[in-house]
């Protein structure tokens, strides 16, 4: 993010504006189909958040995602954009204030990568001025280096690179509302993690109100402040932070979909500063030495790849600390700024652990 | 003048100062066709442009319109099909006289017939390349708040290009040919030269004269148009970047 940081501080007055969205007893219901789409789906999403919409296919989160917009008209019930309904808005003029990327982002292919980042804009009759300002603010934001980029066209583009101009499109008329539709659907694994990562730093920059689809559960629980898992004909199974679904699944249902692992994804949500260590009490630290940002779930997976010999903790500088795995050298000795801070074994998951138990689901089969 | 000219009757005069190419009846004269440029191939070339211009530009309206039509309403596209389908089929000799009757030997009868033979070709081609611009695409400029005017003229018709131009190519090469026969309902193009030389013998320099110029002619407008396709889609270069 080098080239960004300069950028931040002129850019977030640029990106200042996110909207509560409602939805009241939205429902879709299609002509020719017995069962509607989307049957009386509420919840609010604060502004700034991100609401991931989840569930199997044919649960309508797509459909639920295009009503905002108005890709799809609503059969009843009303969608509120910080108050006022989208149903009283021109269609055009409403998705000109919220930004869309879809999966195969839909590039134009026929326009340079800086025309398609102005696309909104000239539809709102910005300036040319403006617009290149705009333009370069953007690409700097999300980190491609404008003198090379402006004058690309996307068949000159890697997946990654195409995904990045999609996103600094829909953010390029500071819209206050983002839906994404399964953005990282079509990127192999290892780059979707790194772009999963930079666009929760970019949404900690920007703050949007997001709307988030995607059929991965580990996706939602990574981007999600707030997760909607949807079931089969639109139903509403519960919606609620990611910690709380994976802690109280609301039924069977939940519970099958978030995974019988759901005590170690929980894991995955909390980093080694949230348990209790273990006080080193004079024992020579030997075993494995990994920061104090790892998540609980990595550290875990260490513990037991190790034997069992607790890990030794470390504060300090840990590079970007997001747990993102075991790599061999954890603890570079000679850190001067490096100091052990506790243990990490097996005890120290006896608090999580006793919270889980209290958390299991009634009918408890998962 | 010409010694030879006066002594053999034999060899017609074919509209030339008979040089000795002619008089030997030799397979292509060049004298001769200085001597006929500007009475006789000249005009013939010009009328043949302008009958083809004129033929290509009214049918690309026409098939433009129609396929517009057609993208909007896609009721409208089979039986545009059928319809120019079987424009397409008449036997040309025979619509150029079918012609007749209702608007006489003229020009504009053979325009009809000539617009009539490109409106297959070009509104395949048109509602073709603008079914072909990718889903996702359009389905992203609707989410940006285009209207669909705005998605036709800023998306989809630059993206169908490619394929109009295609359209637009086979269209004009397939006109300047069946312009050439033309001849029988009024006197333009080069048909005109090439049936007065299929009736004059054995003297075969103005039928390849004129046959070549229209195989010329062809060559140069599809060379024209490949070039403006080139100009007009920037992004199909830059692949290989």
């Amino acid at each position: 993010m080098n080239t960004a940081d300069t950028a931040h501080n002129e850019g977030l007055s640029a990106f200042s504006r996110a909207a509560e969205l409602q939805l009241r007893d939205v429902s879709k219901r299609y002509d020719r189909q017995r069962d509607p789409a989307i049957r009386d789906l509420s919840l609010t999403v604060p502004a700034g958040e991100v609401c991931v919409l989840v569930g199997p296919s044919g649960s309508g989160k797509t459909t639920a995602m295009r009503l905002i917009n108005r890709m799809i008209e609503p059969s009843g019930g009303d969608i509120l954009l910080d108050g006022h309904s989208v149903l009283e808005r021109d269609p055009g003029e409403l998705r000109r204030q919220i930004g869309y990327v879809i999966q195969q982002i839909g590039l134009f292919p026929h326009q340079t990568v800086a025309e398609n980042i102005a696309t909104v804009p000239r539809l709102l009759g910005w300036e040319g001025e403006r617009i290149a300002v705009r333009v370069q603010e953007l690409l700097e934001l999300v980190d491609l280096d404008p003198e090379q980029m402006r004058g690309r066209y996307p068949a000159q583009l890697s997946g990654g690179q195409r995904q990045r101009v999609g996103v600094a499109r829909a953010l390029a008329a500071d819209p206050p509302l983002m839906l994404m539709d399964e953005p990282f659907g079509a990127i192999d694994p290892i780059n979707r993690a790194r772009l999963q990562d930079e666009f929760l730093r970019l949404q900690a920059q920007v703050r949007k109100t997001i709307v988030f689809v995607t059929h991965d559960i580990d996706e939602a629980i990574k981007m999600g402040d707030r997760i909607a898992i949807l079931r089969e004909g639109g139903v509403l199974a519960q919606y609620d932070t990611p910690a709380e679904i994976l802690a109280h699944p609301a039924d069977d249902f939940v519970a099958r979909f978030v995974g019988a692992d759901r005590a170690l994804k929980r894991l995955g949500l909390s980093t080694l500063a949230d348990v209790e260590l273990v006080a080193p009490n004079g024992v020579r630290p030997d075993g494995e030495r990994v920061p104090l940002g790892m998540s609980v779930r990595d550290a875990l997976s260490l513990l037991i790849a190790g034997g069992g010999r607790p890990l030794t903790v470390l504060d300090g500088r840990d590079g970007d600390g997001d747990g993102d795995g075991g790599g061999g050298d954890h603890g570079d000795d000679g850190e001067g700024s490096e100091r052990v801070v506790g243990l990490f074994t097996l005890d120290a998951l006896g608090g999580l652990l006793e919270h889980d138990a209290a958390g299991a689901p009634r009918t408890g089969q998962s | 003048m010409s010694p030879l000219a006066a002594a053999g009757p034999v060899i017609p005069n074919y509209r030339s100062a008979s040089s000795s190419c002619v008089v030997h009846n030799h397979l292509f004269c060049t004298e001769w066709i200085a001597h006929n440029w500007s009475p006789i191939l000249w005009p013939a070339l010009r009328q043949h442009i302008l009958l083809t211009a004129v033929a290509v530009a009214l049918g690309f309206l026409i098939a433009a319109a129609l396929a517009l039509l057609a993208h909007r309403h896609g009721w409208v596209e089979r039986p545009t099909i059928v319809l120019t389908t079987i424009l397409y089929t008449i036997p040309s000799l025979a619509l150029f006289e079918l012609l007749v009757a209702p608007v006489g030997a003229n020009v504009i009868a053979a325009e009809i017939a000539l617009v009539s033979y490109t409106l297959l070709i070009l509104f395949r081609n048109i509602v073709t390349g603008l079914r072909e611009v990718p889903a996702d695409v359009r389905e992203a400029a609707e989410g940006m708040g285009m209207s669909r005017r705005q998605v036709l003229l800023r998306v989809e018709l630059p993206l169908a290009l490619p394929a109009i131009v295609a359209g637009l190519r086979i269209a004009t090469v397939t006109i300047i040919a069946l312009a050439t026969i033309v001849y029988v309902v009024c006197n333009q193009g080069l048909g005109v030269p090439i049936h007065t030389a299929l009736g004059e013998g054995p003297f075969k320099t103005e039928l390849i004269a004129a046959g070549g110029l229209a195989i010329l002619l062809a060559l140069v407008a599809d060379a024209l148009l490949v070039g403006a396709q080139w100009l007009l889609t920037p992004w199909l270069r830059a692949r290989s970047a």
